[in-house]
């Protein structure tokens, strides 16, 4: 009885183990994969100039990523801008200000808001979000604008990530005791004031935690972005035009133009690079995490 | 209703005579109601607390002791469940029914939790704190401030090399004393404590029992407790309350050797 409780407890340990290589291993296996796919590319670019050169044209095997990758970060940037004060703001009214009703009808909303497939988010990014940029925000600026553009990906974008990163935060300012609360308003503090200093000084590793992770969702969002932001190979700064995020990329052309030679090793370098750049993403967001944990 | 107009009485027979200010309250609750829901959580609360002396509010869990110290600097406020009626004066200041505002009330009482709180800063910048939101800006006084009221709590002979450290960093006894001195920086007139030995090992409750002794030289105390030793040991004032009613109340010699009521004479042989 004893050898069979001791056997079972080794087989357990073993499983556990075995899963846990078996997740840590993956992002090592798709990431030698995709490299290995790739590869054929770096024969006939360096890949400084895989990365920086805004070249494409891959009927003359150009392959150069800038627009692609430059896409990718402004949409995400802009989604940032959107979305991290509101979620903060929307947070912290939540946890400090509201009544218990309104949290319980809050929690459904954004489950729902959650669980809703991208592709409405693209639909709805089509139907209200473009002719909105399109009819009511270019002609602020004095310009023309299809729509289609990093303005309305970031919008859609911004709206996609609003309940992951809304529901950690409320997470995170929810640990705050009431205590610590009590103690600075009990020291003078306004209602506003113990916020700030409590519950958002206090909980900067578990705000940027949030934020970090909503960034990489946003970062390798595919379809509804690739719906709403128009899908043209050019850098531009200017919001108002279209962009073609790397995800979007991949996506669209998968599977239909590889006939040309290098293609899909173009493909599979695109992959990687959103790979290394979520990874890049995830140590500075480590690294802020730690910094603001020892202070 | 009578003893609204009890109040309105005293206040003007304060004003009209030459009385000496230590002699008078400097807290007073009338008719005070707490209603959370149906639930009756505190009923017709009335009591002086006297100035300069500890003051101590026993009863057994859950008798309301806690939610009246949340009272007297409007903690309530925070709870929307919680309705409070009645009147707390405190230097004739009727803080449930004032246009003072809220924060410069609370000033007035510093507050000492069951656990300690340090807020997610420096030693130093916990002890600042309330300086800073009076809106004292001048740095010598505020290092003055903070070093004499460490200095006040026993603190500073143990924290002087590592005044930039988290507050987190310290014992818990040391930041319970920390929130002590935390308090006394704003200049209370009154210190509520809430239990503030009940996470504490003997010598850090020790420590801040002697610290009592001293402070009420210079601050009225209001503590709340269930250790009927601690009380014996502290008080100069009892409350003893049951069920969110005040059962008895008076000198802790009286008290303590004659209670008058059932419920207490109870919880003296169960605390004995």
């Amino acid at each position: 009885m004893q050898l069979k409780r001791v056997l079972l407890d080794k087989i357990n340990g073993f499983w556990m183990v075995t899963s846990l290589a078996t997740i840590l291993c993956l992002p090592l296996i798709i990431g030698t994969g995709l490299y290995l796919k790739a590869a054929p590319l770096f024969d006939q670019q360096s890949f400084m100039s895989l990365v920086f050169s805004s070249n494409w044209a891959p009927s003359k095997g150009e392959f150069g990523f800038w627009p692609f990758i430059a896409g990718s970060l402004y949409v995400t940037l802009l989604s940032f801008l959107f979305t991290a004060p509101v979620c903060l703001l929307a947070a912290i009214y939540l946890t400090q200000f509201s009544s218990k009703q309104l949290i319980r009808v809050m929690h459904p909303v954004i489950d729902v808001l959650a669980g809703l497939p991208s592709v409405i988010y693209g639909v709805w990014g089509i139907l209200i979000i473009v002719p909105f940029v399109s009819d009511y925000v270019a002609p602020i600026f004095g310009t023309t604008s299809s729509g289609y553009s990093t303005l309305a990906g970031g919008i859609v974008l911004a709206v996609m990530c609003i309940p992951y990163i809304l529901n950690m935060l409320i997470e995170v300012f929810n640990t705050v005791p009431s205590g610590l609360k009590e103690a600075a308003l009990s020291m003078g503090a306004t209602r506003w004031e113990s916020v700030k200093h409590v519950v958002i000084r206090g909980n900067f590793p578990g705000i940027i935690s949030a934020y970090g992770l909503g960034i990489a969702k946003a970062f390798g969002e595919t379809i509804a972005v690739m719906m709403v932001v128009g899908n043209v190979v050019k850098v531009s700064g200017n919001p108002l035009h279209a962009a073609y995020p790397l995800p979007a990329l991949i996506a669209n052309n998968y599977g239909e133009m590889l006939s040309i030679p290098m293609y899909d090793a173009a493909l599979m370098f695109a992959a990687f690079l959103l790979l290394i750049i979520i990874l890049a993403f995830n140590l500075i967001f480590r690294y802020l995490i730690h910094k603001t944990k020892r202070q | 209703m009578f003893l609204s107009e009890t109040v309105t009485m005293s206040d003007k027979e304060t004003s009209s005579k030459p009385t000496n200010k230590s002699a008078l309250p400097v807290l007073r609750v009338r008719n005070l109601n707490v209603f959370a829901g149906d639930h009756h959580i505190l009923n017709d609360i009335n009591l002086d607390i006297p100035r300069n002396k500890v003051t101590v509010l026993l009863g057994p869990s859950g008798c309301g002791k806690t939610t009246l110290l949340k009272c007297m600097n409007k903690l309530t406020d925070l709870y929307r469940e919680l309705k409070v009626s009645g009147n707390i004066l405190i230097e004739n200041d009727d803080i449930l029914n004032t246009t003072t505002n809220i924060p410069s009330i609370r000033q007035k009482m510093g507050l000492l939790s069951q656990r300690p709180y340090p807020l997610p800063v420096s030693i130093y910048k916990n002890v600042a704190y309330g300086l800073k939101l009076k809106g004292v800006r001048d740095k010598k006084l505020i290092e003055f401030s903070v070093e004499k009221h460490l200095r006040e709590t026993g603190l500073w002979e143990e924290v002087k090399n590592r005044l930039n450290s988290p507050a987190t960093s310290l014992s818990i006894g040391q930041q319970q004393r920390l929130c002590l001195a935390r308090g006394l920086a704003v200049k209370p007139t009154i210190i509520l404590a809430d239990e503030p030995t009940s996470a504490l090992d003997p010598i850090s409750s020790k420590i801040i029992e002697n610290l009592f002794k001293e402070l009420k030289k210079h601050y009225t105390i209001i503590l709340v407790t269930h250790v009927l030793r601690q009380a014996m040991r502290l008080a100069d004032h009892v409350i003893f309350m049951c069920d969110g009613k005040i059962i008895e109340q008076g000198q802790p010699d009286e008290l303590f050797k004659n209670p008058q009521t059932e419920e207490l004479r109870a919880y003296l042989v169960d605390g004995n």
